[in-house]
C-alpha cells in the first residue's frame, strides 16, 4: 500500500506550514510540524468504544501515526449503531484489536498498537512513553485513575514543576445527546478531582421503596434484582446476573412483571428491565462523533501549537437547538491529587475508623469506592483496615469499631489511603481533637 | 414507549438489540420514521461522508449520494470512505460502497453526475427525498437547489468546513414537533385549579384519623392540596405568591407533623417532600406563549382538506382549550416519584392518567369533527391500513402529553438571505457593531459567517478560493479584504471587519480539517435525524462553529 501520495497532506499543511494572527503565540510555521506529528508524536487513546472509535480516526485523519488504544471490553451487538469500526462479524472479539486492525488496513502508515486489558495493566513506564493521552471513557473510576497516574509522573525541582513530565490529558464523555470534551494539563490545569463535583454520584433508589412501598415499574425491577435474585438463585447458587445473558433479563422480566401486577403498576417491559439491570445510558453516533472530534482537534493543538489549546471544559448539547458552553474548570487549592499540599484528616479521639472510611467514600471531595487504610508505627507498616483483600479483611474487620485512641493513633500521624480510584495511595495527616473540643 | 406486536418482536430483534442505545431515546416510532427516509448527499467530501455516516449507522431507510468528481490525493487525505487506490474513480462510487459496509440494513446508491445538469434535466430528482444535504456548493448552484426544494417542501441542510469554520444552514419550510422532549419542565399537577377527579380523592383522605404509618405515607401532592385549603381559608382562594406566603404556607405544613408522646416531631419525608415542593408545584397553570401563538396561526385557522395533521390536531386542541379545558390545555397525565404507599401513589397516579383519558378523549372529538368539516372522515374502525390523512387516537393521546411543547420551526429561505434586500440586517449588523464597540481580537462567530461569504464571493470571481495555493497567497489577501468590503456594502454597511480575519481566512485556503468534519458531520446528523423524526428542535437557521475556540452560535439569517 502506498503511504505516501500526492496532495494527502495538503489540507493540514495549510494550517502547519502558514502563520495566522490567530495562531498560537509559539507557533512557528514549517514542515516539520506534520513531521512531528507523523514520525515522532505517541498518542494514547483509552478506549476503543463510541468515542475511542472515533478518535482512532480522527486522530489518524490529522496526521499521528503512533497510536496507541487499551480497552479491556469486547464488542457487543449494542455497539454497533455507532462504533463504527465493527461489523456484524466481530462480535464477541476484543475492541482494541479490531478497531486497530481496521484503522491500520484503512489509514496508509499509520499504526495502531492496541492492548487488550485494563489500564490498571500498565505501570509507570508505559504511561510516561506518551506525549498526550486522550480518553474516551464511560468510567467514572476509570478517568480517576489515569488522572492520578499522569499526576503522579509529574516531577518537580525546588517546587518548580518540570514541563517535561507533563503528560497533557484530552478527556471527552457522552451521553445521549450531551456530552462534554476538556483539556487537563497536569499539576497547571482543573484535574478530574479538582472538578469530581461534574460526576455526581450515581443515585439509588431506597432500600425500603423497592421492598415495601414500589410505586414505579423501575422499582419492581430492583426488587427482582437486588432482593428476589440472591433469594432464588434461579440459575444455581451464587451465579450472578448477566445483563447479556436473555435468559437472565427475561426471568428478571417475568418476576418484576408479577410484582408490578400485585401493586397495579404499569409499565416493566424488557426494554425497561435490561436497562434497569445493565444501567444502561443511551448514546448515539452523532453525540460520540461531535465529542471526540472536540478532542481530537484539541491533541492536534497540543501537538502541533497551531492554536491556543482549549481553557478548559466544553459542554455539549442537542437536543433543543445545538448548544456549547465553553468555560474554565478551576484547579482547586487544596486537591486531593494534584495540589501537592498535605491533607488533613479531622476527627475526634472517640471516632471510629469506620468513621474515616465512610468520610473518604461519603465526602462529595473524594468519593472513594473501598478506600483501605495503613500506616506506620515504629518504622513498622500496620494495615488498620483493608476491604479488597478477602483474607485481610477478616483480620482487621474488628479495627472498624474500634476508636481512633484505641487504635493508638494521635495528632500528626500518617495515614496511607488506597483505593480504586487512584493508582497510587494518598497520604493524609491526622489532626484530632478530643472530642470535647468539637462538642 | 410504544408498545409492540409479538410478531414484531420475534423478527425485530436483532434490531431492538443493534438500535437499543438509541432507542431509549427516540423510540420505536423515532427509528421507524428513520427506516423510511431517503437522504441524498450532494458532495462526498469529507464532511459529506462524516454525516452520512452518522445517518447509516443509526438505520436511515437508504441514501443516494450525487458527486461527479473523481477521487483525487486531496481528498484521501481527509476521507475516512476514500481509499488510494481509488484515486481518478468515481468519487460516489467509492464513498457509496465503502459507507454501505456500515449498516447492512441501509440501502446506498449513487450518481455520477454534476448537480447544475441535474437541476436542469431532471429536478424532481432531488423532491423524491425526504431530505437532501449539500456540502461544498458553489454559491449558485446551492441557490438553485435550494429554489428546487423549497418549492416542494423538502428539508433542505447545507454544511462545509473551512479551516477551522463549521457552518451548518438547515433550510425547511416548515417543520413541526410534537415531541420535542424538552431537557427541564414545569410538572402539570394543576394545584391551582384541581379538577373534580382530584378534589374526590384528596377529600376523600383525612390526615387527622390516619394511622401513623398512612400519615407518613400519603403522597407530598395531597398534602399540599390540603395544607393550601388551610392557607386559603386566611388568604381567601388563590396561590401564596411571594416568599413570606410561600414560606407561611410551609409553616403550616411543618406544624402538620405528627409529635410522638414526648411531643417531639416525628420523621415524615413526606411532609419535607411537600415542603421542598412548595415553590416548584405552586405555579400558576397556563397555555405557554409558544403555544398560544401557535393558536393564532394560520395553519391552524385556516383548515382545508391539505392541512398537515399537526394543524389539525392544533386547531382541536384549541378548540378544547378554549371549551372543556376552561382556558387549559389537556391535563399531562404523569406525577413525579414520591414518598407514599403504593396504593395511594398508584390512585392518584390514576386520578391523574383518567383526566388526561377525559381531556384526550375530549380533543378527539373535536379533531373528528374537524376532520369531517373538511372532507377527511375518520374511518369508523381504523385499522392498519388507514386512510391518509386520517388521524388515531394514539396520535391524539401523544400530542396531548405534549400540548405544553409543541413547537413550529419555520426558516428562511435561502433566497431570502442571499438577497441584500432581505438578508437579516438585524442579526449580521448587531454583531458587527458588538465585535467593533468591544475592540476584541477574539473571532465572533458572525464574523466568521460573513467571511465564508466574501470567501464564496471570491470564488466567484476568481475561480479558486482565497489562500488556496501558497503562490497566490499574497495577492488573495487584498482581494479578499475587497470581496468582503463589498459584501458589506451591500448590505449597508460602512463598517469593516479587522484584517486579522482575511489574513486567517487565507491561512486556511479552503482546507477541510478531519476534526472540524468530523463534528459538524455529527451535529449536522442529529439535525437530520430530528427533522426526519420529527423529535427534539432543530436549529433555526444557522450554526457556526469555531473549533479554534471550541465555541459556537446560532444565528437566524
Amino acid at each position: 500500500m502506498e503511504v505516501e501520495w500526492p496532495g494527502r497532506w495538503n489540507h493540514l499543511k495549510k494550517i502547519l506550514e502558514r502563520n495566522g494572527p490567530f495562531a498560537h503565540p509559539d507557533f512557528e510555521p514549517s514542515s516539520e510540524n506534520l513531521s512531528f506529528v507523523k514520525d515522532v508524536c505517541k498518542i494514547l487513546v483509552i478506549g476503543a468504544g463510541g468515542l475511542g472509535c472515533e478518535l482512532l480516526k480522527d486522530l489518524a485523519y490529522m496526521g499521528f501515526r503512533d497510536i496507541h488504544v487499551i480497552d479491556m471490553d469486547t464488542i457487543d451487538v449494542s455497539n454497533l449503531n455507532r462504533q463504527f469500526l465493527f461489523r456484524a462479524k466481530d462480535v464477541g472479539k476484543a475492541k482494541a484489536e479490531v478497531a486497530s486492525a481496521f484503522i491500520n488496513a484503512r489509514v496508509p502508515g499509520c499504526k495502531v498498537t492496541p492492548h487488550f486489558a485494563k489500564i490498571q495493566d500498565f505501570d509507570e513506564s508505559f504511561y510516561r512513553g506518551f506525549h498526550i493521552v486522550v480518553c474516551g471513557l464511560d468510567s467514572i473510576i476509570a478517568r480517576r485513575w489515569i488522572n492520578g497516574m499522569l499526576i503522579s509522573l509529574l516531577q518537580y525541582e525546588n517546587g518548580e514543576l518540570d514541563q517535561s513530565s507533563l503528560i497533557p490529558m484530552v478527556d471527552g464523555g457522552t451521553e445521549g445527546f450531551k456530552g462534554n470534551a476538556r483539556v487537563i494539563l497536569p499539576g497547571v490545569s482543573a484535574c478530574v478531582e479538582c472538578t469530581l463535583g461534574f460526576y455526581p454520584p450515581q443515585v439509588n433508589f431506597p432500600l425500603c421503596t423497592i421492598a415495601h412501598t414500589p410505586r414505579l415499574p423501575e422499582h419492581c425491577i430492583e426488587f427482582v434484582r437486588i432482593l428476589l435474585w440472591p433469594k432464588e438463585e434461579p440459575f444455581g447458587a451464587g451465579k450472578p446476573i448477566d445483563g447479556d445473558d436473555p435468559q437472565h433479563i427475561k426471568w428478571i422480566l417475568q418476576k418484576s412483571q408479577e410484582r408490578a401486577n400485585e401493586y397495579n403498576i404499569s409499565g416493566v417491559n424488557y426494554r425497561l428491565t435490561q436497562g434497569v439491570v445493565k444501567r444502561i445510558m443511551p448514546a448515539v453516533a452523532s453525540t460520540n462523533a461531535v465529542i471526540s472530534a472536540a478532542c481530537a482537534t484539541e491533541v492536534f493543538k497540543l501537538a502541533t501549537s497551531c492554536y491556543v489549546p482549549l481553557n478548559n471544559y466544553m459542554n455539549f448539547n442537542d437536543t433543543s437547538g445545538v448548544y456549547t458552553y465553553t468555560f474554565q474548570a478551576e484547579k482547586l487549592d487544596d486537591c486531593l491529587v494534584c495540589s501537592l499540599k498535605p491533607q488533613t484528616l479531622t476527627f475526634t479521639e472517640t471516632d471510629k475508623l469506620q468513621d474515616i472510611i465512610s468520610h473518604l467514600q461519603e465526602s462529595p471531595s473524594y468519593q472513594m469506592k473501598s478506600p483501605g487504610i495503613t500506616t506506620c508505627v515504629d518504622g513498622k507498616n500496620k494495615t488498620l483496615y483493608m476491604q479488597t483483600v478477602k483474607s485481610i479483611e477478616v483480620k482487621t474487620r474488628d479495627n472498624l469499631k474500634k476508636t481512633l485512641k484505641e487504635l493508638g493513633l494521635t495528632t500528626g500521624q500518617e495515614v496511607y489511603v488506597a483505593d480504586v480510584t487512584t493508582p497510587v495511595s494518598l497520604t493524609f495527616r491526622l489532626q484530632l481533637g478530643s472530642s470535647m473540643d468539637n462538642s | 414507549m410504544a408498545t409492540q406486536t409479538s410478531e414484531q418482536k420475534s423478527a425485530g430483534l436483532d434490531k431492538n438489540n443493534k438500535y437499543d442505545r438509541q432507542l431509549r431515546l427516540w423510540g420505536d416510532h423515532g427509528q421507524s420514521s428513520l427506516e423510511t427516509a431517503k437522504v441524498c448527499l450532494v458532495n462526498a467530501t469529507a464532511t459529506g461522508t462524516e454525516i452520512l455516516k452518522n445517518l447509516i449507522l443509526p438505520g436511515i431507510g437508504s441514501f443516494t449520494i450525487v458527486d461527479s468528481q473523481k477521487v483525487v490525493g486531496e481528498d484521501v487525505g481527509n476521507n475516512f470512505f476514500l481509499t488510494v487506490d481509488s484515486v481518478g474513480k468515481s468519487r460516489a462510487q467509492v464513498a457509496t460502497e465503502l459507507l454501505s459496509e456500515l449498516n447492512e440494513d441501509v440501502s446506498g446508491d449513487f450518481l455520477e453526475e454534476n448537480v447544475d445538469d441535474l437541476l436542469e434535466k431532471n429536478p424532481a430528482f432531488f423532491t423524491s427525498f425526504t431530505t437532501v444535504i449539500a456540502t461544498h456548493l458553489p454559491e449558485r448552484t446551492l441557490l438553485n437547489l435550494s429554489k428546487v426544494l423549497w418549492e416542494k417542501n423538502v428539508p433542505l441542510l447545507v454544511c462545509r468546513c473551512y479551516g477551522v469554520i463549521g457552518y451548518l444552514r438547515v433550510v425547511v419550510r416548515e417543520h413541526t414537533i410534537i415531541e420535542s422532549h424538552p431537557d427541564n419542565s414545569h410538572e402539570d399537577l394543576r394545584l391551582d385549579r384541581p379538577f373534580q377527579g382530584l378534589k374526590e380523592y384528596c377529600d376523600s383522605l383525612d390526615l387527622e384519623s390516619m394511622n401513623k404509618k398512612d400519615h407518613s405515607h400519603t403522597p407530598w401532592l395531597v398534602l399540599i392540596y390540603k395544607y393550601l385549603q388551610f392557607w386559603q381559608q386566611e388568604n381567601g382562594e388563590r396561590l401564596p405568591n411571594n416568599y413570606k406566603e410561600k414560606n407561611a404556607l410551609k409553616e403550616l405544613i411543618k406544624q402538620g407533623v405528627r409529635k410522638n408522646a414526648e411531643g417531639v416531631p416525628e420523621e415524615e419525608e413526606n411532609f419535607d417532600e411537600a415542603i421542598k415542593n412548595v415553590n416548584s408545584s405552586l405555579h400558576k397553570t397556563s397555555v405557554p406563549s409558544e403555544v398560544k401563538a401557535l393558536f393564532s396561526d394560520p395553519a391552524c385557522l385556516d383548515l382545508n382538506i391539505e392541512s398537515k395533521n399537526f394543524w389539525v390536531l392544533m386547531r382541536a386542541l384549541k378548540e378544547f382549550t378554549e371549551n372543556e379545558g376552561n382556558g387549559q390545555l389537556p391535563v399531562r397525565g404523569v406525577i413525579p416519584d414520591m414518598t407514599a404507599d403504593s396504593e395511594r401513589y398508584i390512585q392518584l397516579q390514576s386520578v391523574y392518567r383518567e383526566q388526561a383519558a377525559a381531556d384526550a378523549t375530549a380533543v378527539a372529538e373535536h379533531v373528528h369533527a374537524l376532520l369531517h368539516s373538511i372532507g377527511r372522515d375518520e374511518p369508523l374502525h381504523p385499522d392498519k391500513n388507514r386512510k391518509p390523512g386520517t388521524i388515531t387516537d394514539d396520535e391524539v393521546k401523544t400530542f396531548c402529553r405534549n400540548s405544553a411543547f409543541l413547537t413550529v420551526v419555520r426558516c428562511r429561505s435561502l433566497e431570502e438571505e442571499y438577497c441584500p434586500e432581505t438578508a437579516n440586517l438585524e442579526e449580521l449588523s448587531r454583531h458587527v457593531v458588538e465585535e467593533e464597540e468591544e475592540g476584541s481580537t477574539e473571532g465572533d462567530e458572525t464574523v466568521l459567517y460573513i467571511m465564508l461569504r466574501a470567501a464564496d464571493r471570491f470564488f466567484s470571481e476568481y475561480n479558486h478560493y482565497p489562500g488556496a495555493y501558497d503562490n497566490t497567497m499574497e495577492a488573495d489577501i487584498p482581494r479578499l479584504k475587497s470581496c468582503m468590503n463589498k459584501l458589506l456594502h451591500d448590505w449597508g454597511f460602512s463598517s469593516t471587519i479587522k484584517d486579522d480575519y482575511v489574513q486567517e481566512m487565507c491561512r486556511f485556503g479552503a482546507s477541510e480539517l478531519h476534526t472540524v468534519s468530523a463534528f459538524m458531520g455529527g451535529v449536522a446528523a442529529q439535525e437530520v435525524i430530528k427533522i426526519l423524526t420529527g423529535q427534539f428542535v432543530p436549529i433555526n437557521n444557522t450554526f457556526i462553529y469555531n473549533a479554534q475556540k471550541q465555541n459556537s452560535t446560532t444565528l437566524k439569517l
